[in-house]
């Protein structure tokens, strides 16, 4: 077995065995970025091959005198390009931020920095997080490693792609509508968008606020945990990060679900979704079932007005967040005009790529006098409905299962030209986000066209730990070992 | 609602962008197809049903008011297109006389 195919679990078993050094496994990450990145497109910069292994042997050195290593000592991560870096730019995969070096560190990079991981590099997005498909970039779009005609989803393409690829262990992505998990379905990891507040957004580059969540991403259950026990807690430079206790969020397999009600809503697996990904969903539940669980199905009566009630607060903040991008005090500012108005609207003109524009605009015209109550007020109403199905529904049911999408990764091009139908893709991620609850993708099979089917877990704010027990007790039973096809060669299927 | 070119060019100048009116025709049509989608929020019954302007589980953060970390100028300004000293530079924008 090849160090980048190993997963979290095993690579933490290898280091602290002595099979393989940080350094081993720093150096095999830049090769195989350097061997596969040229297929898939997954980072947008990558470390300087020397300062990394520098950092890897630091680790090693601490371990062979036998000093305290963090909880992610030597593992390579990879980190989207809308999580602010000091030193290695942060461009949101927007013209508007070529060349940005932001002053200061996310704390969620702090934090992994504290925990010894070590950065290999930036991850592609689909610009400022706003998309589902990775296509969105000006960087270019990312390749699914399953297969280079799709899509790996967004808008954390380029952290999935990568972890799916073994360029990275882990990776940080962010998760507005679906953006963390989504893609991790598509590419068949592990992907989580932690509670509202759980891990702080200073750093963060500003999307949608009262939504955007950083979230982790991993090969198994284990290292998404881990990631996010090192990542998570109150921050005073963030007011929104809750100071609700972080626990420890792995824990050895037992074998056992007694105790645990899990709901399905019906609307779920019905019209509209593949038949393979309902069954599989299904199969899940059986799994679960015969791990002690006891499984039912729900109504999540206000669900199907989740893509509108999100898509005009998501842009509405959006419009609002993106106002500061005006080439004066940072990005691209443009040139040959002499009025002020004219040079920024020149300037976000030139910056922005469409679908940017397009959100802004929709933002924009919610929150404009005469539509204000229409739009913006009335979407915000209706997501207090939503916020209170989940309310009712965590009064019966420990969490709820749902496919991550209705279909498996699409084909590039499929959506370009329909930005409704790009959007309607993300029916059972954005509930989370509207409601600021808890939810994780996992593999839970593959579909007859060889590609990843993505199960999602939701729980209620705070409960990772429920989600956490439930996603590695059925990571276990179901024993599902996903590897993307050799990128080299990649796979293209039907 | 119907949304015409005319609105659109009006939501630009609100928005600070700038269109040509090719683009404004294809993002009206676009804009129009979204906008049609969210109006069946309308069917939703919503007496009494207060707006979810913020998920928090709390009123206020407060913290001791006194300084902390913060950045250099050098470092707020390292990202700047222009620079004149520790300010950030623009085109003049107001009138000379």
């Amino acid at each position: 077995m090849k160090l980048h195919e190993l997963t979290f679990s095993e690579i933490r078993h290898g280091l602290s065995t002595g099979t393989f050094s940080a350094h081993d496994l720093v150096e095999s990450a830049l090769d195989r970025i350097e061997s596969v990145d040229s297929s898939l497109n997954a980072f947008i910069r990558v470390r300087d091959r020397e300062n990394a292994l520098a950092e890897a042997d630091e680790i090693d050195a601490v371990r062979v005198r036998g000093g305290k290593l963090g909880p992610l000592a030597g593992i390579p991560v990879a980190v989207k390009d809308n999580i602010s870096t000091r030193g290695l730019g942060t461009t949101c995969a927007s013209r508007i931020l070529a060349g940005y070096d932001p002053p200061y560190d996310a704390t969620a990079v702090e934090r992994l920095r504290n925990a010894g991981a070590i950065v290999v590099g930036k991850t592609n997005l689909d610009e400022f997080a706003m998309g589902s498909s990775n296509e969105n970039s000006a960087y270019g779009p990312v390749r699914n490693p399953w297969d280079s005609n799709r899509v790996p989803g967004g808008s954390s393409g380029g952290s999935a792609a990568a972890v799916a690829a073994g360029e990275a262990v882990l990776a940080l992505g962010t998760d507005t509508g679906g953006s963390v998990r989504q893609p991790a379905g598509f590419c068949g990891i592990v992907g989580v968008k932690p509670s509202y507040g759980r891990v702080s957004r200073y750093g963060l580059v500003a999307f949608a606020s009262s939504f955007d969540q950083i979230g982790t991403m991993s090969r198994d259950v284990e290292g998404a945990a881990e990631f996010l026990t090192a990542i998570s807690g109150s921050d005073h430079r963030d007011a929104t990060a809750s100071d609700v206790d972080v626990q420890q969020y792995t824990s050895p397999v037992t074998g056992d679900l007694r105790g645990v009600r899990i709901g399905i809503p019906q609307e779920s697996i019905g019209e509209g979704v593949d038949r393979e990904i309902a069954e599989a969903v299904q199969g899940a539940a059986d799994a679960m079932r015969s791990l002690g669980a006891d499984v039912d199905t729900l109504s999540l009566e206000h669900s199907k007005y989740a893509i509108a009630s999100y898509y005009l607060i998501a842009d509405a903040e959006a419009s609002s967040n993106l106002a500061r991008y005006d080439g004066v005090k940072y990005g691209h500012r443009a040139s040959g005009v002499g009025e002020l108005d004219e040079i920024i609207a020149k300037t976000r003109s030139e910056g922005f790529g469409p679908e940017v524009k397009r959100r802004i605009m929709l933002g924009t015209y919610a929150l404009a006098a005469g539509y204000y109550d229409d739009y913006y007020l009335r979407a915000q109403r209706v997501r207090s409905l939503i916020v209170d199905d989940f309310t009712r529904a965590f009064e019966r049911f420990d969490a709820i299962l749902t496919p991550t999408s209705p279909t498996p990764a699409f084909r590039l091009g499929e959506h370009v030209d329909d930005p409704l139908a790009m959007y309607l893709s993300d029916i059972f991620t954005v509930p989370a986000n509207l409601a600021g609850i808890a939810a994780l993708s996992m593999p839970c099979g593959l579909s007859g066209a060889g590609l990843p089917i993505g199960l999602q877990i939701t729980v209620d704010r705070f409960v990772e730990p429920t989600m956490f027990r439930i996603a590695r007790e059925y990571e276990a039973a179901l024993d599902l070992r996903l590897r993307a096809p050799d990128v080299n060669g990649m796979g293209q299927c039907g | 609602m119907s949304v015409r070119t005319d609105d659109t060019r009006q939501i630009a100048a609100l928005a600070r962008l700038s269109f040509s009116d090719d683009e404004l025709r294809v993002l009206t049509g676009e804009m129009k197809a979204i906008l049609d989608y969210m109006a069946h929020l309308s069917r939703v019954t919503l007496d009494g049903v207060e707006p979810a302007f913020s998920l928090l589980r709390c009123d206020n953060v407060f913290r001791e008011d006194c300084v902390g970390e913060m950045l250099t100028p050098d470092d707020a300004l390292s990202n700047a297109p222009d620079r004149h000293g520790d300010l950030f530079r623009v085109p003049a924008f107001l009138p000379k006389d």
